[in-house]
């Protein structure tokens, strides 16, 4: 299993991978290069201002009169107005860019995740996932939209901004921009060192969180393995750390804001001394000076966001990484060009069940593996007829699950093949066979929602009277109709409100109200009370009727009722026929059913 | 308020750094108020000509330097005390940020460690009602609402209401109609932010909740996958989760129209409040009322009040948050820990049990176990056979004291349970729950939970045992391999090994399997019994389990029945007589397989 690691800090700016992710911004082009002239804008207007000031004071304060002065307040409360105005437009797009950008990029993930194939799942944790689809995704969203808000306004307020002083007082405006350099220097240096200090803060407090989600829900184990001193001494050893960290984080933020400031004040001082004494001299009018003190310390604000913003861009690759990886993973089992052609896929199917099926299944010389060497089956043939119940037996690791998932299509055989019908499976679409299949797993996974909503799960057209029929014949109406709710009970996340042995029967009912034509089961090891167990039994039966089945067995009841019994060991069949043939033959099946130490199989 | 009280003793032992912190702003924010004051003199009184008036000492300073005569010629004066102000003001600044975070964080720290430590020691039954989540965001977010408030919030309100004091005196002092300009809009930003925060927090909500359905639908999706497949459901799925993505995109974007309606709007309010002070300050300067430098002074003064001023609003409905913040915590932290009282006993144990008429249930509800008696002696085995809610696991948890019994009596060794020390109870029994919690650990840690004083080998010893060893080694980092989302997934039978693995590494002379191998194949369940039966020195054991091979071995078996013993006795006893445990033996042991089995000479099935 593959290590997560996140929030990784790429080195280099990679222009190449933001290339990749404009991709995607190609659906809101109109919108970001909106966004892009109204930032501009602001950066403009927002160089204008300290202008105003400085013809305000050159001409009416210094010229002591004030005709005009009404025009003047007309036309700055005209500006400020504009302003405010772009910069609602700007947040507006903004976040519809962001927002839409996000929504795009998980209705991608999602979708693409919809079709890879389960080896890929087998591989990946879900926690992995969800990180891509979440996190990855939210961060992308802001730093792009954000970013160009940032950048645009950034630059052209500071170039805005030089241009004016240029315009006023070349001289002056040298002197100005002399404390640039370092602030840049200083910017970029602090916000880099912030960032991984916070990200540092942010992982420990995560893992802050996770103690006490150990402790809340682990607080049975705690008790009874009279943990609670030592969990304690380590809960308090990653609080220290994380009082140190967070301090040390807090240090360098009182650090950086006072150096900027510091070289604002330079800026002023600068400004103070040569411009004063220009004015002095009459070379300069006292606007300009006024101006310039402005000038002066505005250059914090855009060198600031220009420096938070890059350092959270090249922070931002690493997720832009895995989004676009996770997006360009090519599914391992898909239909092929031809076979989409003619019968569409997952999402344009039109007639959903295509051809019918009728469940003759034949392993033709099927050989898998999982890794390259390390055959799970090998060479392995078996036809099953239409209807018929396979029970499939043998140890753990003899292949048993792998025969089920090869017939399911969750794996393709590595060489060989197998006939569905007398066809090829590969000929067909994959939906073909999964809408005709039942499969219903050891562990059932319910959806959060009613009863009702997971049963339909398996047919979505299902009227009550047919979920009621399916739950009946599968023994989970009784128990389902004592809830107070009924059909209508929330079975809470991943169905935690029911008993696993409810659970089992819903997903019974699911699978059966699918009406499939092949089935396939992977029983239950666990026992569950022995009225439970009694209802699974009869329900497993009547599931099986008339179906061509496959189940990985450990109840002996259902292999008791099978049509044919195949043992496997090693990828390998050692034995088939029925339970009594299997007995009499005396051979494998018999030592694993009495067992050596009065146990076997069941 | 009483929330204030306990702010005040929270900060205990952090009360100096946070005075030196507040004291340090305040001078932080004097330096800051001179500055422009000295560009006000430098315009008024050294470029121009307006006469100074000041404090004498300040005036002594002014005519050492050479009046206005020697400054004139020397402006980096001026500019160097300016630079030397905002100097001291940023050391100040970074004082204030230092000690106000260490403050914050000390106090922090000591809040988590309480509540972790607290938490821990809570009684069993507050952890089955409580609900985790609920109990979690209280010990993780309302502890960061804390926090942030009083290492950013407080400082920052502090520092604005200084600043508007400190400023508004000295506008006043300069020009007080002026001053009236200049401080026109401040109540209304004010106001304004205050109840666009309050207004827009439940958009804020709304926007969480529907981005915590989506991750639900996404995470079901994941979980689901094999599930998703089989139904050929992709189709379904993407129109589901589409439906979440969307809404939680429309949420959000409300909530981002919401900021971009209060940031123009309060943006406009201060670009007009400095454009007021600029116009309205031209008109007096060139009617001579107002000096240029004085003016300066103003526009700076508004320009550095504005942006604090406009967080303020949003400050104070967080100080609402952080009151409710405080009272979940204090509810926490005010329930009663687990007590043993201070003459409990520590007694050497062996591992005699009895049980006497013993009866237990919640307050007010149906007892869940009615008059429980039994005996069990120093290594003896006992079985538990009964369906779900009989009171199997009632009965073992009453026996680790996780609750207490209210009749009759159970003694251990002949003491009196109760009056045996809770924890020094619980390292003597090994129990193994049915879902068993593993940490987010390596495997080797979670096996030496309880004692990590053991070699490589001896971890390796109750691996195999518990029969979980071959599964380990398979793992590509074997024994240093992480359980849970970020490492392996175990299935519910490999937990219930490795828990088993746990119990064992802990050598207690009394071990409880609360239906620990339910999730373990017949096979493998056989097998660890039959390494628990070699390698077991005198352990009294109590198994509960629904399967009769697992029980029949037992010295003797109690089937229980909604909270009664309605059978007791051994396997040979009870499979003669009628009763549940003999039909369960049938459908487990068809009639079938007994026959072959005793053909083949098993002395337990040659009985029946």
């Amino acid at each position: 299993m593959q290590q997560i690691k996140e929030d990784e800090f790429s080195k280099q700016f990679d222009f190449e991978l933001w290339k990749k992710m404009g991709k995607f911004l190609i659906p809101f082009k109109k919108l970001a290069l909106m966004l892009a002239f109204i930032m501009a804008l602001v950066g403009i207007l927002d160089a204008v201002f300290p202008y105003l000031t400085k013809y305000v004071i050159d001409n009416f304060i210094t010229a002591n009169q004030v005709s005009g002065l009404g025009w003047f307040a007309a036309i700055y409360a005209g500006l400020v107005t504009w302003q405010a105005l772009n910069i609602l437009l700007m947040i507006i797009i903004a976040g519809k860019l962001e927002t839409g950008l996000s929504y795009d990029l998980r209705r991608i993930g999602f979708n693409h995740l919809q079709e890879l194939s389960l080896s890929y799942y087998d591989k990946k944790a879900v926690g992995w996932l969800m990180a891509r689809m979440t996190s990855d995704i939210r961060r992308l969203g802001d730093i792009i939209s954000w970013g160009i808000v940032d950048i645009v306004w950034g630059f052209t307020m500071m170039a805005a901004s030089i241009v004016f002083m240029l315009a006023i007082n070349w001289k002056l405006a040298l002197v100005t921009m002399a404390v640039l350099p370092p602030l840049i220097a200083v910017s970029f240096y602090f916000q880099k060192i912030m960032l991984k200090l916070q990200r540092l803060v942010r992982k420990i407090n995560s893992r802050i969180t996770g103690s006490f989600n150990e402790g809340i829900m682990g607080a049975r184990a705690t008790k009874t393995l009279v943990r609670e001193e030592k969990n304690l001494q380590e809960f308090q050893k990653l609080t220290a750390e994380m009082e140190s960290s967070s301090v040390k984080s807090a240090i360098y933020s009182a650090l950086y804001h006072p150096l900027a400031i510091t070289l604002g004040s330079l800026g002023l001082g600068l400004v103070l001394w040569y411009g004063g004494a220009g004015v002095v001299e009459n070379t300069f009018q006292y606007g300009t000076l006024v101006a310039f003190f402005s000038y002066a310390v505005m250059f914090f604000g855009p060198v600031n966001n220009l420096a938070y913003i890059f350092t959270r861009m090249q922070a931002a690759q690493a997720s832009a990484e895995r989004v676009i990886s996770m997006i360009n993973t090519e599914p391992e089992i898909k239909d092929a060009p031809e076979v989409k052609a003619k019968y569409g896929d997952f999402f344009t199917t039109e007639n959903p069940r295509g051809p019918e099926l009728h469940g003759a299944v034949d392993f033709k010389n099927v050989s898998f593996s999982y890794l390259k060497g390390e055959p799970v089956l090998k060479n392995f043939s078996l036809e099953v007829k239409k209807g018929e119940k396979i029970a499939l037996v043998g140890e753990t690791g003899s292949g048993k699950s792998t025969v089920v998932k090869l017939a399911s299509r969750f794996y393709e055989p590595t060489s060989g093949k197998i006939l569905i019908d007398g066809t090829d499976y590969r000929e067909r679409s994959l939906f073909w066979l999964h809408s005709n299949l039942g499969y219903v797993l050891q562990d059932p996974h319910l959806f959060s929602g009613t009863i009702r909503d997971n049963i339909k799960y398996g047919n979505l057209e299902a009227g009550d009277e047919e979920i009621q029929k399916a739950a009946q014949t599968v023994n989970a109406h009784h128990f389902i109709s004592r809830l107070e709710k009924g059909y209508d009970t929330e079975v809470g996340e991943k169905g935690d409100l029911l008993s696993t042995g409810e659970k089992q029967l819903v997903s019974f009912a699911r699978a059966i109200i699918a009406d499939p034509q092949i089935f396939i089961l992977d029983e239950a090891t666990s026992s569950i009370d022995t009225e439970m167990e009694k209802l699974i039994q009869s329900a497993i039966d009547k599931m099986m009727e008339g179906r061509t089945s496959f189940i990985i067995a450990h109840r002996l009841s259902t292999i008791r009722s099978a049509d044919r019994i195949i043992v496997l060991k090693d990828g390998e069949i050692v034995e088939q026929g029925t339970h009594q043939e299997l007995l009499n033959h005396k051979g494998y099946y018999y030592n694993l059913y009495l067992g050596d130490a009065e146990e076997g199989i069941v | 308020m009483s929330q204030l009280t306990y702010i005040w003793k929270l900060m205990k032992g952090n009360r100096m750094l946070y005075l030196t912190a507040v004291i340090s702003l305040f001078l932080a924010t004097i330096f800051a108020t001179i500055s422009p004051m000295v560009l006000r003199i430098t315009i008024d009184s050294v470029i121009g000509e307006e006469p100074l008036e000041l404090p004498s000492w300040i005036m002594s300073f002014y005519h050492n330097l050479g009046g206005r005569e020697g400054l004139l010629g020397r402006l980096w004066i001026m500019g160097l005390l300016i630079v030397g102000l905002n100097i001291l003001r940023g050391i100040f600044l970074f004082v204030r940020g230092k000690l106000a975070a260490q403050a914050a964080e000390s106090m922090s720290k000591q809040l988590r460690d309480n509540l972790f430590g607290h938490i821990q020691h809570l009684p069993y039954t507050y952890h089955v009602r409580v609900k985790t989540g609920d109990l979690i965001q209280r010990c993780t977010s309302d502890v960061e609402t804390v926090r942030d408030f009083l290492a950013v919030q407080v400082v920052e309100i502090g520092n604005a209401a200084f600043m508007l004091a400190m400023f508004v005196t000295i506008m006043y002092n300069l020009h007080p109609q002026m001053t009236l300009v200049a401080v026109a809009v401040i109540p209304i930003i004010i106001g304004f932010s205050f109840f666009f925060f309050r207004q827009v927090r439940i958009r804020f909500k709304k926007a969480d909740e529907s981005e915590g359905r989506m991750q639900t639908v996404l995470q079901e999706n994941l979980t689901g996958v094999r599930v998703v497949r089989a139904f050929a459901r992709q189709n379904y799925e993407v129109e589901k989760f589409d439906e979440k993505n969307d809404e939680y995109r429309n949420l959000l974007y409300q909530v981002i129209r919401s900021m971009a309606h209060f940031w123009s709007v309060s943006d406009f309010l201060c670009m007009m409040q400095t454009g007021a002070v600029l116009v309205v300050g031209a008109y007096w300067a060139a009617q001579g009322r107002l000096t240029l430098g004085t003016l300066v002074l103003f526009t700076t003064y508004v320009g550095m009040l504005l942006w604090p001023i406009r967080q303020l609003g949003r400050i104070l409905t967080q100080a609402g948050k952080m009151f409710v913040a405080i009272d979940r915590i204090r509810e926490v932290l005010n329930e009663k820990e687990e007590e043993d009282s201070p003459e409990a006993l520590k007694p050497e144990i062996a591992g005699n049990i009895s049980f006497k008429n013993v009866s237990f249930g919640y307050e007010g509800e149906e007892r869940l176990l009615d008059n429980i008696s039994f005996e069990l002696k120093e290594g003896e085995t006992l079985g538990i056979l009964g369906s779900t809610g009989s009171g199997k696991s009632t009965l073992v948890s009453l026996l680790a004291r996780l609750y207490d019994y209210q009749q009759g009596s159970i003694k251990i060794d002949g003491v009196e349970l109760s009056r045996i020390n809770k924890k020094w109870l619980r390292k003597n029994i090994g129990f193994v729950h049915q879902e068993p919690f593993l940490f987010a650990r390596s495997i080797k840690e979670n096996i030496t939970l309880a004692n990590d004083d053991v070699s490589e080998d001896e971890i390796y010893d109750v691996a195999r045992t518990a029969a979980i060893h071959d599964v380990v080694m398979e793992f590509e980092e074997g024994y240093d391999s992480l359980v849970g989302e970020r490492g392996v997934s175990l299935s519910g039978g490999q937990k219930q090994r490795l828990a088993i693995a746990q119990t064992l590494i802990r050598d207690c002379p009394i071990l409880i399997f609360d239906d620990s191998l339910s999730a373990v194949d017949t096979e493998t369940d056989a097998r660890i019994r039959q390494a628990l039966r070699n390698n077991k020195k005198e352990v009294t054991t109590i198994i509960i389990s629904h399967r009769i091979n697992t029980l029949a071995e037992a010295d003797k078996i109690i089937v229980l029945d909604q909270g009664h013993i309605i059978q007791a006795g051994t396997h040979k006893e009870l499979i003669s007589e009628e009763g549940t445990y003999r039909k369960v033996w049938n459908i487990q042991h068809p009639p079938e397989k007994r026959k072959l089995l005793s053909k083949k000479g098993s002395v337990d099935y040659a009985a029946n």
